[in-house]
C-alpha cells in the first residue's frame, strides 16, 4: 500500500521558468524518458513535489500497519496469522524503502517523522477507517491493496530513479497482499450466512473509501498537469479510478457480493461501469482529520515513537561506547 | 525530535556468483545494527546471501556535471569493440 493523490491541499508548485538553461535541459531529459538521479540538476519545484509525494506515501505505509495490526492477535488460524504478520511487516518495509528514496532528495528521516507526528504531513485517508471485523482484513487486502497497486504500477516508470526503483520492489511484494485479501473474502463468501453477511458488511464499508483513494476528480486535482509533464504521474486520478472499478466489480460478482452503489451500471457505449456520485465532503473531512480514527492513528504513532525512545537512546549510547573503546585500543596499540 | 542514526547504503549479493548490488539505505546506530536492519528491510524474500553496508558519508561519487569530461572520451573509440573490424565471411573462428 498505498500512495494516494493527496493533491488537494498544499501550495501549488510553481514550475521554474523555462529559461533555455538547466530547466529546459531537464525537461528534455524527462521528455526523452531518461531517469533523473539524486545528484542530477532538478527544478526546486520538482524536488519539493517528490519530497511531499514520497514522504506522504511512506507515512501511509507506516500508518497503514495499524488497522491490520489490530487483527494479528485475533486472526482465525495460525496460517492467517502468519500471513497477516508478513503483510504488516511488508508495509513497514515499504515505508522504509520510501523514506530511503525521499532522503536522496535532501530531506532527512527525523524531519519526515516530525512532519508525520506533528500532523503537518498527510497520509492516505483510507487508514482513518476502523477495522471492526475479521472480514475487514480481507476487504483491505482485496480493495485497498488493489487500489494501491492500480495507483502504484504507473509510478514504477516515474522519472525519478530512486522512487521508481522503490516502487518496482513494492509492487512485486504487493500482489500477495491483494490475493490473500481476496482469499479471505472468498472463504467468508462461501461460508455460513453469518460469514457472508460479514463479508458484505466489510465491502459496504470499504468500497467508497477505496474509490476515494484515487484522490479528487480530475477537475479538482490541481497538481496533475505538472506532475504529468514531469512524468511523476502517468494517468489521471479518474482514469485510474475507472480502471479499478472496471476490474473490481466482476470480482465482487464472483464473490456473490453486492457493490454498495445502487447507480452502478455497465455502460455498453463506453464499455465501462458508471457509478453513483462520490461523497467528496467525506473525503475532505477525513483528510482534514475528522475521519473515524484520525486521532487514534496519530496517537498510536506518537506513543510508539515515545515508547521507543529509550531503545534508540540506548543503542546510540552503546554505539558511542564501542566507538570510544575501539579508538582507545587502537591508540594503545600505537603507543606500545 | 532525537537526531538521526547514521545512514548506511546497503548492497546485496543475491546469490553466490553474482556481485553485490546497491538496493537502498537504512539508518542504524552502528554497523552491526545496519546489517540487521538491512536483513529485515531488503531480504524478506530470500533476496540475498550476503550484505554489505557502508556509511553513506564514506561514499565518494562522481559529479553529474563532470559526466562529459569523464565519459565522453570513450564515445569515439568504437575500435575498442569487436564489431568495428570487418572480417570476410569465409574466415571462421575469429
Amino acid at each position: 500500500m498505498y500512495t494516494q493523490a493527496l493533491d488537494v491541499h498544499g501550495k501549488e508548485a510553481a514550475p521554474d521558468a523555462a529559461d533555455g538553461g538547466p530547466a529546459q535541459r531537464f525537461q528534455a531529459r524527462v521528455d526523452a524518458e531518461e531517469k533523473i538521479e539524486p545528484k542530477d540538476w532538478m527544478p526546486e519545484a520538482y524536488r519539493q513535489t517528490l519530497i511531499r509525494q514520497i514522504s506522504q506515501h511512506a507515512h501511509s505505509e507506516i500508518v497503514g500497519m495499524l488497522p491490520e495490526g489490530n487483527w494479528i492477535t485475533r486472526a482465525p488460524s495460525l496460517r492467517r496469522k502468519a500471513v497477516l504478520i508478513a503483510k504488516v511487516q511488508d508495509e513497514g518495509g515499504h515505508g522504509m524503502y520510501l523514506y530511503s528514496a525521499a532522503e536522496t532528495l535532501g530531506i532527512d528521516r527525523a524531519q519526515m517523522f516530525e512532519q508525520l507526528l506533528s500532523g503537518a504531513a498527510k497520509y492516505s485517508s483510507i487508514f482513518n477507517y476502523p477495522t471492526l471485523t475479521w472480514a475487514d482484513v480481507g476487504a483491505i487486502g482485496w480493495l485497498v491493496d488493489g487500489a494501491a497497486i492500480m495507483n502504484q504500477i504507473p509510478i514504477c516508470r516515474c522519472s525519478y530513479g530512486p522512487y521508481a526503483r522503490a516502487m518496482v520492489r513494492i509492487c512485486k511484494e504487493e500482489s500477495f497482499h491483494q490475493r490473500q485479501g481476496f482469499e479471505i473474502m472468498l472463504t467468508l463468501a462461501e461460508g455460513s450466512a453469518e460469514q457472508r453477511a460479514m463479508a458484505q458488511d466489510a465491502l459496504n464499508r470499504w468500497w467508497w473509501p477505496s474509490i476515494m483513494m484515487f484522490g479528487p476528480s480530475d477537475a479538482d486535482s490541481k497538481h496533475t498537469a505538472q506532475s504529468m509533464r514531469w512524468k511523476i504521474k502517468r494517468f489521471s486520478n479518474d482514469e485510474l479510478r475507472q480502471r479499478f472499478i472496471d476490474i473490481t466489480v466482476p470480482q465482487a460478482h464472483h464473490l456473490g457480493l453486492t457493490i454498495p452503489d445502487p447507480q452502478l451500471r455497465w455502460n455498453p457505449a463506453t464499455e465501462h461501469y458508471d457509478i453513483g456520485p462520490i461523497d467528496w465532503a467525506e473525503f475532505h473531512a477525513v483528510l482534514k482529520g475528522h475521519g473515524p480514527c484520525n486521532r487514534e492513528r496519530m496517537q498510536a504513532r506518537r506513543t510508539a515513537y515515545e515508547q521507543g525512545r529509550w531503545v534508540r537512546e540506548a543503542a546510540a549510547a552503546h554505539a558511542e561506547k564501542e566507538r570510544l573503546r575501539s579508538s582507545a585500543s587502537r591508540t594503545e596499540v600505537g603507543v606500545t | 525530535m532525537s537526531e538521526n542514526w547514521p545512514l548506511f547504503e546497503v548492497f546485496i549479493r543475491s546469490r553466490a556468483g553474482l556481485e553485490h548490488k546497491h538496493v537502498g539505505s537504512v539508518h542504524a546506530a552502528d554497523e552491526r545494527m545496519a546489517i540487521e536492519h538491512a536483513r529485515d528491510v531488503y531480504t524478506r524474500r530470500q533476496e540475498g546471501v550476503s550484505i554489505w553496508v557502508v556509511r553513506s558519508g564514506d561514499i565518494v561519487a562522481s559529479d553529474p556535471g563532470e559526466a562529459e569530461a569523464l565519459f565522453e572520451p570513450a564515445r569515439d573509440k568504437v575500435y575498442r569493440h569487436p564489431t568495428f573490424y570487418t572480417i570476410p565471411d569465409e574466415v571462421k573462428n575469429l
